[in-house]
């Protein structure tokens, strides 16, 4: 028996109207989000990759209510929390927290480092002063920062502490869940390192959960338990890190996999080069978004069709669209009725 | 002739230093390469190492007042580009030298349409009318494969996605055919899907229209795809130098080797503990005078207390050797 999710997220959907004109009126709506359903195991990372502007920022962001869903349910142990109000969900934030990617923009400039690890606490009213200190001294000294820093301001840290600061952040409450929203890619790759090695020694001691969000495929597979794929603010494909870099099946992962530079120069390989950028998620194709992109001569026929994610291998989802698919594993899962 | 290639750039004993209020820093610190026609090389290191400072020394675009190039040699084509006049320089910057920079969003004019900035590149260089101007404009556009050049010509750089507006800065770069291409970091702001394509597209301009590139970047993946000779760079000095497969197979300064083991690759086991490079780069006001490597690794080289030895140890294989760092 699988234990049940920590975090399961079922049909998803973040939509932002566009505005134009002298009124003001909607003109468009962009769909950042769409149709989004995962489940995270407690203790698991789930990896979240796609290329910028494919909405898994926003989808990060609505896992921790920064942003309110638009449809779909996001339940967090038992409790749905997708329309829960600001002033109800407070209580229940210190389960789940968020890393940013820019640690430097995420600190408040002119509170001491003290003064940021402490205000979760205050917030939440835990803890005596005296209590409050030595847990500040105990975060700082888990995340590798001397505890004389913690009169510090932000300013007078590298990017790679001030990532360590917004991890000890994250960390105070002790939460189930953490949303690491490209948390090394601002740094360098020796600081870079120091890092992950940090975030899988901590998931190891506290048995936390990562959404893990970045685009840097190597760091993902590194870290994740399991990848999802995401394009235009669908998830395309799912499966355990290790079967998804050795057994790609959606056309998309394949390309994006196999634009990942090797360090090895021995090793150039032929790329599959994906003409264009990712498109607009204003108004997006009717059809297989990337069937579109790649301009796939079955594209019409996935107009209308139902492109949901199906079982192709045990634990391996994929979207069941005949212009990302070869004709073997199309055949494997189509619907019935075609 | 022996069969290898002429140097269409020799950086010798580069000194840049820069004037701040703690005094005259030294940011790159005699720093030696040559560039051979036609290839690639690249230069690699964290931030803060120098290798930006280094390659716009080359073309004499340093911050104004405080970037001073304090001694060394830049030859190009057999030009003194150190002692080259202002009017000079600026007829190789842009004309026989072209520059990609980082952000496309920065080093286009938001206010012009792309066709004025790619022609102005042609009227100010080549001197032909606005007219012939533009339709080499186009051209250069076409060859860059934006789709539908005409209609783009007449587009902002907003209207521009990422990668489509990099390649507007390739394409500025290369309208005069210049021999040398340096690009500093083109590719870092991008997707990988993206960055695949503009690297793709680099790749067969250069052999194409037969030039050499400087690549500036921090990701040995990218060194690995394109370069054919590599530069290392820590603070402010090149600790390690070599062709692209003798670095990659035989790394020997510890800096080096902890750069290229401290990235995950596909083939790391998942959730392992990478190896780490402890402690962080010095900054440029506490630099040591010995070797600037042990210094981050906190430990004290015996008998170094100036530049360890920047010397040969096998063929095209250059290395510091200080007796900590140089591990054969």
């Amino acid at each position: 028996m699988t234990p049940p999710p920590l975090l399961s997220i079922s049909q998803l959907c973040v939509h932002f109207p566009v505005r134009g004109g002298v009124m003001l009126r909607q003109t468009g709506t962009v769909r950042a989000v769409d149709g989004v359903s995962l489940d995270i195991a407690p203790g698991e990372t789930l990896g979240l990759v796609g290329e910028s502007g494919c909405g898994k920022s926003t989808l990060g962001k609505a896992v921790v209510r920064l942003l309110k869903p638009t449809s779909g349910s996001i339940h967090f142990g038992d409790a749905d929390i997708s329309r829960t109000s600001q002033r109800a969900l407070r209580p229940l934030r210190r389960n789940f927290q968020m890393i940013f990617q820019d640690p430097a923009e995420s600190l408040d400039p002119r509170m001491s480092v003290r003064s940021i690890l402490e205000e979760p606490f205050i917030i939440h009213g835990l803890g005596s002063r005296a209590e409050r200190r030595q847990q500040v001294d105990d975060l700082l000294d888990r995340v590798g920062l001397p505890a004389s820093t913690a009169e510090h301001y932000p300013f007078e840290f590298s990017g790679g502490q001030r990532q360590r600061i917004g991890i000890a952040r994250a960390l105070a409450l002790k939460p189930k869940l953490i949303v690491c929203d490209e948390p090394v890619s601002a740094l360098d790759v020796s600081i870079q390192s120091q890092i992950l090695n940090l975030l899988v020694e901590l998931q190891q001691d506290f048995g936390l959960s990562y959404l893990f969000i970045a685009h840097d495929l190597s760091v993902v597979k590194h870290i994740s338990d399991r990848v999802a794929v995401m394009y235009l603010g669908k998830i395309v494909e799912v499966a355990t890190a290790e079967t998804i870099y050795r057994d790609p099946r959606h056309a998309y992962t394949k390309a994006l996999l196999s634009a990942i530079p090797t360090p090895d120069p021995k090793a150039r390989r032929e790329k599959i080069l994906l003409e264009g950028d990712v498109p607009s998620p204003i108004n997006p194709p009717a059809g297989s978004a990337f069937g579109h992109r790649i301009g796939h001569p079955r594209y019409e026929e996935t107009i209308g069709m139902d492109l949901a994610l199906r079982e192709i291998a045990p634990g391996h989802m994929v979207a069941a669209d005949p212009c990302c698919l070869t004709d073997e594993d199309w055949r494997k899962i189509r619907p019935t009725s075609l | 002739m022996n069969g290898k290639p002429n140097n269409i750039l020799e950086v010798d004993k580069l000194i840049t230093s820069f004037e701040t209020d703690r005094g005259l820093l030294r940011a790159v610190d005699q720093v030696s390469f040559t560039v051979p026609e036609g290839k690639t090389v690249g230069i690699v290191g964290e931030s803060g190492c120098g290798k930006s400072v280094t390659a716009m020394s080359i073309v004499r675009l340093l911050p104004q007042p405080a970037g001073k190039i304090l001694g060394g040699k830049i030859i190009f084509k057999g030009q003194d580009l150190l002692h080259a006049s202002e009017a000079e320089i600026r007829k190789v910057r842009g004309g026989e030298i072209g520059v990609i920079f980082q952000e496309p969003m920065s080093a286009l004019n938001p206010v012009h349409r792309i066709g004025h900035q790619v022609a102005e590149v042609f009227h100010l260089h080549k001197k032909i009318s606005k007219k012939d101007a533009w339709d080499a404009a186009t051209e250069m556009l076409q060859l860059v494969r934006i789709p539908d050049p005409v209609k783009r010509m007449m587009d902002y750089p907003h209207h521009l996605s990422g990668g489509m507006r990099q390649r507007i800065v390739i394409a500025l770069a290369l309208a005069c055919r210049p021999s040398l291409v340096i690009a500093d970091e083109p590719t870092t702001a991008l997707d990988v899907t993206v960055q695949a394509q503009i690297l793709d597209l680099m790749g067969r301009l250069q052999s194409e229209m037969k030039m050499s590139i400087i690549l500036i970047t921090h990701d040995m993946g990218v060194i690995a795809e394109t370069c054919d000779e590599v530069v290392v760079m820590y603070a402010g000095r090149v600790v390690e130098k070599a062709s692209a497969e003798e670095l990659f197979a035989h790394p020997l300064h510890a800096y080096t080797k902890g750069l290229l083991h401290s990235i995950p690759t596909l083939d790391t086991p998942s959730k392992s503990i990478l190896n780490t490079i402890p402690g962080m780069v010095a900054s440029l006001a506490d630099y040591a005078h010995g070797c600037r490597f042990c210094q981050r690794m906190g430990r004290k080289a015996p008998g170094v207390s100036e530049r360890p030895i920047f010397a040969e140890v096998s063929p095209g294989h250059w290395v510091e050797t200080c007796p900590e760092c140089y591990q054969p």
